[in-house]
């Protein structure tokens, strides 16, 4: 116990010291947590043996980072990108790893080591790519997307390289580690319980499908009464405890059918892309992976031995750049190939270039197998970390070499369907439905949000697509996009939490444009104060309208109603603004006396500006249209 | 309705020959203040008693100005004779006629390719005026006579393929009532209304006149 709280307390605040310097210093939170690692492990000693066990617990942070990529993206939106993931990702690994086998095999070595060697360098991380491009901002852009689609496949193939480097030892090393571990497929990679072992090929491929069939169906169809059973409870904290059973219990199944945990967590987000509770499980999710990736980063700095590299200082650092290189290489005419953008290319070849966390895996797992010796491992094991220690480096020197001459150039069109922006709505009852129809009509995207599951179920029953979540949730605005949103409409009923909502978007998204419902006007004060752009009180408009019907019943010109109802708008309106100062000085209506007498004179003049005699004709309903005086042209005449 | 066939569109074909036995006409009316008019507000009311007349209050259906185009084309395809009824604004129409110009008369409906809709009928205003008569020519304050202001109307009525008639006008519009001559003007409009109705105008007369009321008795027929 007291070995943990200190650990976790190393960790913890090794993390929050070096960080936010490292932030600070544009240098990104990646560099930060390994230069954190670095320091607490090889540099001061502070942790040692341990680092490599609590790295496996901090890879389920990956796993945890693909759930969440996979809920960003929409199953549209993958089968789009097919052509990407099997091409660009397909050729960039099986090049890269044909290169190196063939350098390898120059150098002397067995063909099938070279192989291996080859696999373990074509992949790069996805930990670092992403965390990286999305602190960025540049998930979206064209380099952004192609790096996901390599990401993803390399992490697609990560099972059936698994499967084939027990078939490339070597005849004699083989035979020196002939009784260990090995040769038992992929689960033996960490020791797993597996279920396939064993198995026929066929077999095998029907769990597999199996597997992947029951993540599917479940996620669709069993995970959303779940979800809504839980939301109405609710308890926010039990909510938190399905998402991460779901996460959890997903990345288990895979293992046990030797699936990649992470491609599993991955297809299950897909699969939740589209519920109601997108935004909310992640929320839930996004602390746990932010921490744990976090530590993921840390174990890979603690974990740099620099006895090894001491003794062998030049030959790593000559072989990580000779990797790297040759992987920017591979990358660079890929993206040509592939028609990226030419600042996207750069980006794309600059991210990849380093070797990933599953080479540390692999290698591993090539050790065990015989593939590759023990004393190489442990310095291509060296050249995997200083590669990746090195990534943060080329994503600075991509920002300040090339973003800056791209954007001198000719900036790209806009995106024509993101012109108008998106819109975020909290509260989906009959308010914010109006309003939503209305601007999904219009062609404005909309992010709807509602803390009522069987509301949300409801209206998507319609097709009306919204997600379950407490809005006046910091994190879940921030999930639901608030930060890129060029609206917040706020129809909730709860007036409290709707000033409170205001208060806190205007503090923390100075240039998002808040509309807010009102219920009356001491609401729309409260909301106005908090700093609401514009407040619209809820009933107002349709008791107008029905004011106006009621005239027209009665037989007054509909065209006089309507000027009427013009005249009665602007008053109003004119008299609230005129109040305000009023109200602020003393909110309390019943004490304020000079407000209420200017409530009353508000009242007394709608009355006259209605109803005042109609030969004065100076009120705004009869101002309209005033003929000259009867004598008038008599003058002109003179004029002549 | 008897089966009808549109008039030609050259201004000197009399009535002979045409097969319909009544002219139905479509009098578009609007003021926007109606509450205070003095002349158009026993126009109106002698409008609506006319039998074969359709009397559409443009303000009274469209509050906020929201014109139905549909509907405002199917009621000019119904009808033989267009009459603009309103009071003389700023030397043109109250502006929610053109509004309904802008709107209604669709290339391809009222002009253009295919747009013959229009084709044949009679197009005239029946409007009021604050200014006196003799201030509506070259001499006068108003330096134009009221033809000649109405001139963009004469000519969209042309286009259209419309005949365009001299406005059935009253001048002085303000004194009108004073003056005691609103009743006189109201019973002539009512006899303007009926001779269109039953083919009883002479067309060819009336077109080269300044105001369709100049000498009724010149341009009436007896029935
Ligand atoms: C906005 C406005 C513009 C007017 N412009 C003119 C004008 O250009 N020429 C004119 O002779 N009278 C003009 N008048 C006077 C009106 O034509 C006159 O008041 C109207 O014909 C009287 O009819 P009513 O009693 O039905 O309202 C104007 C009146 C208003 C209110």
């Amino acid at each position: 116990m007291d070995g943990m709280l200190f650990h976790a307390f190393i960790y913890l605040a090794a993390a929050v010291l070096a960080v936010p310097i490292a932030n600070r210093l544009g240098l990104g939170s990646v560099l930060g947590y390994l230069i954190a690692g670095i320091l607490i492990g090889p540099t001061l000693g502070l942790v040692g043996a341990e680092t490599e066990e609590v790295q496996h617990v901090a890879e389920f942070g990956v796993v945890m980072m693909l759930f969440l990529i996979g809920l960003e993206l929409e199953p549209k939106l993958l089968w789009e990108m097919r052509a990407r993931v099997l091409g660009l990702g397909g050729l960039q690994v099986l090049i890269t790893a044909v290169l190196i086998a063939a350098a390898a095999l120059l150098l002397g070595y067995h063909w099938g080591l070279g192989l291996a060697i080859g696999l373990i360098f074509a992949m790069s991380s996805t930990a670092i790519v992403l965390q990286t491009l999305g602190e960025k901002g540049l998930t979206r852009t064209d380099g952004g997307q192609a790096s996901f689609a390599v990401l993803l496949f390399q992490d697609l193939s990560l099972i059936p390289v698994l499967a084939l480097i027990p078939l490339l030892a070597a005849p004699g090393l083989s035979g020196l580690w002939a009784a260990g571990p090995g040769g038992s497929g992929a689960g033996a990679a960490h020791g797993a319980i597996s279920l396939v072992v064993g198995l026929p090929g066929w077999g095998y491929a029907l769990v597999v499908l199996g597997a992947v069939a029951l993540v599917v169906l479940a996620g669709h169809y069993l995970s959303r009464p779940l979800f809504r059973y839980i939301a109405e409870s609710g308890l926010r904290e039990v909510f938190t405890a399905s998402a991460l059973l779901l996460v959890i219990g997903i990345a288990l199944l895979m293992t046990l059918v030797d699936l990649s945990p992470a491609l599993g967590t991955f297809l299950a987000g897909v699969v939740l892309a589209n519920s109601e509770f997108r935004h909310e499980l992640q929320s839930d999710i996004e602390p746990f992976k932010g921490l744990l990736l976090g530590l993921f980063f840390i174990t890979v700095g603690a974990g740099i031995d620099f006895g090894i590299l001491s003794a062998h200082l030049a030959t790593v650092i000559a072989l990580t750049l000779s990797v790297m290189s040759l992987k920017m290489a591979v990358l660079l005419g890929l993206a040509r190939l592939f028609r990226l953008q030419p600042g996207d290319q750069w980006l794309f070849a600059l991210g990849l270039a380093q070797a990933g966390e599953f080479g540390f895996v692999l290698l591993a797992f090539s050790v065990q197998n015989a593939v590759i010796p023990a004393e190489l491992a442990r310095m291509l094991s060296l050249v995997v970390a200083l590669s990746m220690l090195l990534t943060p480096a080329l994503f600075i020197a991509y920002d300040r070499l090339i973003a800056p001459a791209l954007r001198t150039g000719s900036a790209p069109a806009p995106d024509s369907i993101d012109e108008l922006g998106t819109v975020v709505i909290a509260g989906i009852g009959r308010f914010g439905q109006i309003v939503n129809r209305l601007l999904l009509a219009s062609g404005v995207r909309t992010v709807v949000l509602d803390n009522r599951a069987d509301q949300i179920d409801l209206l998507r029953k319609v097709g009306i697509k919204g997600y379950y979540g407490d809005a006046s949730r910091p994190d879940l605005l921030h999930a639901a996009g608030i930060s890129q949103a060029r609206l917040f409409v706020i129809a909730i009923d709860d007036q409290d939490r709707a000033v409170k909502m205001v208060e806190h978007v205007r503090r923390t998204y100075p240039t998002v444009k808040i509309l807010a419902r009102a219920f009356d006007v001491r609401h729309l004060y409260l909301l106005q104060k908090a700093g609401a752009d514009l407040v619209v009180r809820e009933v107002f408009d349709s008791s107008l309208t029905l004011g106006v019907a009621a005239l027209k019943a009665l037989g007054m010109h509909p065209f006089k109603v309507e000027r009427m109802a013009r005249a009665f708008r602007r008053h109003e309106a004119e008299g609230l603004t005129s109040m305000y100062d009023l109200w602020d000085e003393n909110p309390d209506i019943a004490r304020n006396l000079v407000l209420q007498a200017r409530i009353r004179e508000h009242v007394g003049s709608l009355q006259d500006a209605l109803n005042s005699d109609r030969l004065q004709l100076h009120d705004r309903t009869e101002r309209g249209w005033t003929p000259p005086p009867r004598g008038f042209n008599r003058e002109l005449d003179g004029d002549e | 309705m008897p089966s009808h066939e549109p008039l030609a569109a050259s201004p000197g074909r009399t009535e002979v020959g045409v097969t319909t036995d009544r002219r139905r006409i479509l009098c578009l009316f609007a003021h926007p203040s109606i509450d205070r008019s003095e002349a158009n507000r026993p126009l109106f009311a002698a409008t609506a008693a006319v039998a074969g007349v359709t009397l559409v209050d443009l303000y009274a259906e469209y509050p906020s100005g929201e014109i139905d185009v549909d509907r405002e084309q199917a009621r000019l395809r119904g009808h033989d004779v267009i009459c603009f009824m309103h009071p003389l604004y700023w030397y043109s129409t109250p502006s929610i006629f053109k509004e309904w110009q802008d709107l209604v008369l669709e290339h391809g409906f009222a002009y253009g390719v295919g747009g013959t809709a229009l084709h044949g009928k009679l197009f005239f205003n029946a409007l009021t005026a604050g200014g006196p008569e003799q201030a509506y020519c070259a001499a006068g304050y108003n330096h134009f006579t009221i033809r000649e202001l109405l001139c963009p109307l004469e000519q969209t009525a042309r286009l259209c393929g419309m005949v365009f008639l001299p406005p059935f006008a009253l001048f002085g519009a303000r004194t009108a009532v004073d003056e005691g001559r609103i009743g006189a003007h109201v019973t002539d409009w009512v006899r303007v209304l009926e001779a269109l109705r039953d083919y009883r105008l002479d067309l060819a007369a009336a077109l080269p006149l300044t105001k369709l009321n100049a000498d009724l008795d010149a341009i009436l027929l007896e029935p």
